[in-house]
């Protein structure tokens, strides 16, 4: 995929950016003041980040442009809680969600066999209990998988899931985070088939398949419609069971959009049952194993369904995705990875500012009161053991998504080397000269001005340095809530099997990570005072 | 009798979690003196010292300092008119040696730090020319601790307190050292308290010396008659074990 989905996806960015900042000095994401023009307002259309919701999410929005509607896209939303915390709280109008998914996953309960009844239940319940509705289905299922290479199948002779549970403790699995802890997946499949692994290695969906390609895992979890099965020459097998419960996808829609924009809801309504399995296999087969960009497959599939005019418009003039170099594809996207770039800077700049201006004062003020010190900063230090995915997920509720919670997580995360280094720094400066300033008449308050700080200086920029530096790579998390930054092209590239995307947004974020502790470094030769 | 006793304690006591630093501890020093405070470690010597410029406030007992009690003077503007030599010199690293000996004009507000900081390295034998734009870590130890001595004596104090000042020189470097501040108190006439653990250097500088042992003081008396009457047997070891002719 190429530039036109990456592009458009971020919106205008002058208009993100000022919509960003707006945010963040209100601290009100969709403020009243975005409310209120009401006719242009976009459709915000979302997806979680892997190929085929990619997909679906850029058929919405191009159907939806194709009816005179326009549509802001904010794909990759980090994963389903995430995505519908976001849909909830209004952040974003719609994506694409699976049945199972929304029976399992959000409403904790135990699936039924049948797709009408799963359909009809979370249908109502979500109406019910959250106001968000399910518009019909799109046609075509998409349930868990498990595939082995097609050499351990017949090596071993497994055809069934029954035939895995008998082989399993001899094989390791590598499955997503999310399969290992929902109740339809791994639990369930030890309890219904008495499954057990060897070893269980969490293992992100972008990189399952490469794993168990060459080897390092022998079973991985997937979807029925995955093109990668067939890229990788995977062998599926049967659920001899039915144990897997029914994932019909659907338009997932935000609380009141039916009665908001109820010509959005027509439009994404066309699209219903009119998508079967085995297109939907060819469309990720060639995003995800051919390499061709979302929007013109996205496009070609709507005019095929006889919903828009083929892909051009937005891909005029883009260089061919398939097989073209690194060096050619960054140059031809260097406008949207220089704005990425700009955003991710001004994430990881914004956030730091802020995480000195608040770590560095208590690092001061605990200086002064050591009984408390310890254990505040060992509780900043917890902070840093939240995985940044749980931390964003518990931010939607009071911040929403987009750049103000991507902005405090990175304030979060850059807090403890900040501190710890200020206050460890300013305590242990040296106690010889400490004392003697003491000694001579210096106040407390000259003591930590002349003597401590200067000679605690270096220490602290090492802090500053070492948060910044973490900042950097962090902040690709951002990608996930829709903030942009360089994690856009990489949870894309993840996503869509496309190393080349991933390098584009993985490279400059090396770099920026290298510039800004070169940049930092020398503040420090700065602030470091002579004679040490 | 008060113009004449710069420094003095009563009854002082002092303890460090239950252990009796200082036990009922009395001194007096007389204008224009110098007090040797011996003792081996945790004697309770360098506890007294502090005393003097509050860095250590007393559990009981009363200390004076030019006939006023200090317990509820504001313990900076005491250190600011008390100078004090700390181990090791204590010079602030990041602080060029002009800059350092003028700490105490600076925190007084005066306006002429830099001349009066040229003055004081004068005094302690060291040309300004040469060393008042250098880095601390730039000296030579004998260099360090006669700028500390300098910066004790830039504002021009009455009175001076010295932490075991020359413990860490080497013997020749000690003894220029030594005598340097020998002519110092000759010309300035300030009283000094010394905190030493080297009798001879005691014997040399001081007018009286203190011996203390295990938070009291045993004997205080002049070189003169320490040497001819020690007053206990632990004055007299000591005297025997720095090989002092009795």
């Amino acid at each position: 995929m190429i530039s036109a989905p990456t592009g458009r996806r971020l919106g205008s960015p002058g208009a993100a950016l000022c919509a960003a900042l707006c945010a963040a000095v209100c601290a009100l994401p969709g403020a009243p003041a975005l409310r209120a023009q009401e006719p242009v307002r976009p459709v915000v259309v979302a997806s979680k980040p892997f190929g085929e919701s990619y997909l679906l999410a850029e058929m919405f929005a191009q159907l939806l442009e194709a009816r005179g509607i326009p549509a802001e896209r904010r794909l990759g939303l980090g994963a389903t809680e995430i995505a519908f915390a976001a849909l909830r709280s209004g952040s974003i109008d719609v994506y694409p969600e699976y049945t199972g998914t929304g029976l399992l996953a959000i409403l904790h309960q135990q699936p039924g066999a049948d797709a009408r009844a799963v359909y009809a239940q979370v249908s109502r319940e979500f109406r019910e209990r959250y106001g968000v509705r399910w518009l019909p289905p799109l046609g075509f299922q998409n349930t868990y998988a498990v595939a082995v290479r097609r050499e351990t199948a017949e090596r071993l002779g497994l055809r069934t899931l029954s035939d895995l549970s008998r082989a399993g403790p001899s094989l390791r699995a590598g499955l997503t985070p999310d399969f290992i802890g929902r109740a339809d997946g791994l639990p369930g499949l030890a309890k219904a088939y008495g499954l057990r692994f060897k070893d269980v290695r969490a293992l992100l969906p972008a990189v399952k398949y490469q794993a168990l390609a060459v080897g390092e895992v022998d079973a991985i979890d997937g979807y029925a419609t995955d093109g990668l099965i067939a890229r990788f020459d995977l062998v599926v097998l049967e659920d001899d069971r039915g144990f897997f419960p029914p994932y019909e996808a659907a338009a997932l829609v935000a609380p009141g959009l039916a009665q908001r924009r109820p010509a959005a809801v027509a439009a994404l309504t066309e699209l219903s049952g009119r998508l079967s399995e085995a297109a939907m296999r060819a469309l990720n087969r060639r995003i995800e194993v051919d390499g061709e960009p979302v929007g013109r497959v996205a496009g070609d599939a709507l005019a095929a369904l006889g919903l828009g005019q083929p892909a051009a418009a937005g891909a005029v003039a883009r260089p061919e995705s398939g097989r073209a170099g690194l060096v050619a594809y960054v140059w031809a996207e260097r406008r949207t990875l220089l704005r990425l770039t700009a955003r991710h800077l001004l994430l990881v700049a914004v956030s730091l500012a802020a995480a000195i201006a608040l770590a560095l004062p208590l690092g001061l003020a605990l200086e002064r009161t050591p009984q408390g010190a310890e254990a505040v900063i060992r509780g900043v230090g917890v902070l840093q053991t939240v995985p940044g995915i749980a931390l964003l997920a518990f931010m939607i509720p009071l911040l929403g998504i987009g750049v103000v919670p991507a902005l405090v997580a990175l304030l979060l995360y850059s807090l403890y080397p900040i501190l710890r280094n200020t206050y460890t720094g300013v305590r242990d400066a040296a106690p010889d000269a400490v004392g003697a300033a003491r000694a001579l008449g210096m106040t407390p308050r000259q003591v930590l001005r002349h003597v401590r700080l200067p000679l605690a200086a270096p220490l602290i920029m090492a802090g500053i340095r070492t948060a910044a530096v973490i900042n950097v790579g962090t902040a690709t998390l951002a990608a996930f809530i829709g903030a942009g930054g360089l994690g856009d092209p990489i949870v894309a590239g993840l996503a869509l099997s496309d190393t080349r995307m991933i390098l584009s947004g993985a490279l400059p974020a090396a770099v920026l990570a290298l510039g800004v502790d070169a940049l930092l470094g020398a503040c420090e030769r700065v602030v470091r005072p002579g004679g040490v | 009798m008060h113009d004449t006793i710069a420094l003095s304690a009563r009854e002082v006591s002092k303890r460090y979690h239950g252990a009796p630093a200082l036990d009922r501890v009395s001194l007096a020093v007389r204008r224009g003196e110098c007090v040797a405070l011996i003792g081996e470690s945790g004697s309770g010597k360098t506890t007294l010292l502090r005393c003097f410029n509050r860095l250590t406030d007393p559990d009981q007992g009363a200390v004076l300092v030019d006939g006023e009690n200090i317990s509820a003077v504001d313990p900076v503007a005491l250190r600011r008119r008390v100078g004090y030599v700390p181990q090791e010199g204590g010079l602030l690293p990041h602080w060029r040696v002009r800059r350092n000996v003028a700490l105490v004009p600076w925190l007084c507000g005066l306006d002429d730090g830099p001349a009066v900081a040229d003055r004081a390295l004068r005094l302690v034998g060291l040309e300004p020319a040469a060393v008042a734009d250098r880095w601390p870590r730039e000296l030579s130890g004998g260099q360090r601790q006669r700028v500390a001595v300098a910066r004790a004596l830039a504002a021009r104090p009455d009175i001076i307190l010295l932490d075991e000042p020359f413990g860490a020189l080497d013997a020749i470097t000690r003894a220029d050292v030594q005598s340097t501040f020998v002519g110092l108190r000759r010309e300035l006439a300030f009283t000094a308290l010394l905190v030493t653990h080297d009798l001879a250097e005691a014997f040399l500088l001081a007018d009286r010396i203190a011996v203390l042992y295990r938070g009291r003081i045993e004997q205080i008396a002049s070189p003169t008659e320490l040497r001819a009457a020690p007053a206990t047997d632990y004055v007299r070891a000591l005297l025997a074990r720095a090989r002092m002719p009795t």
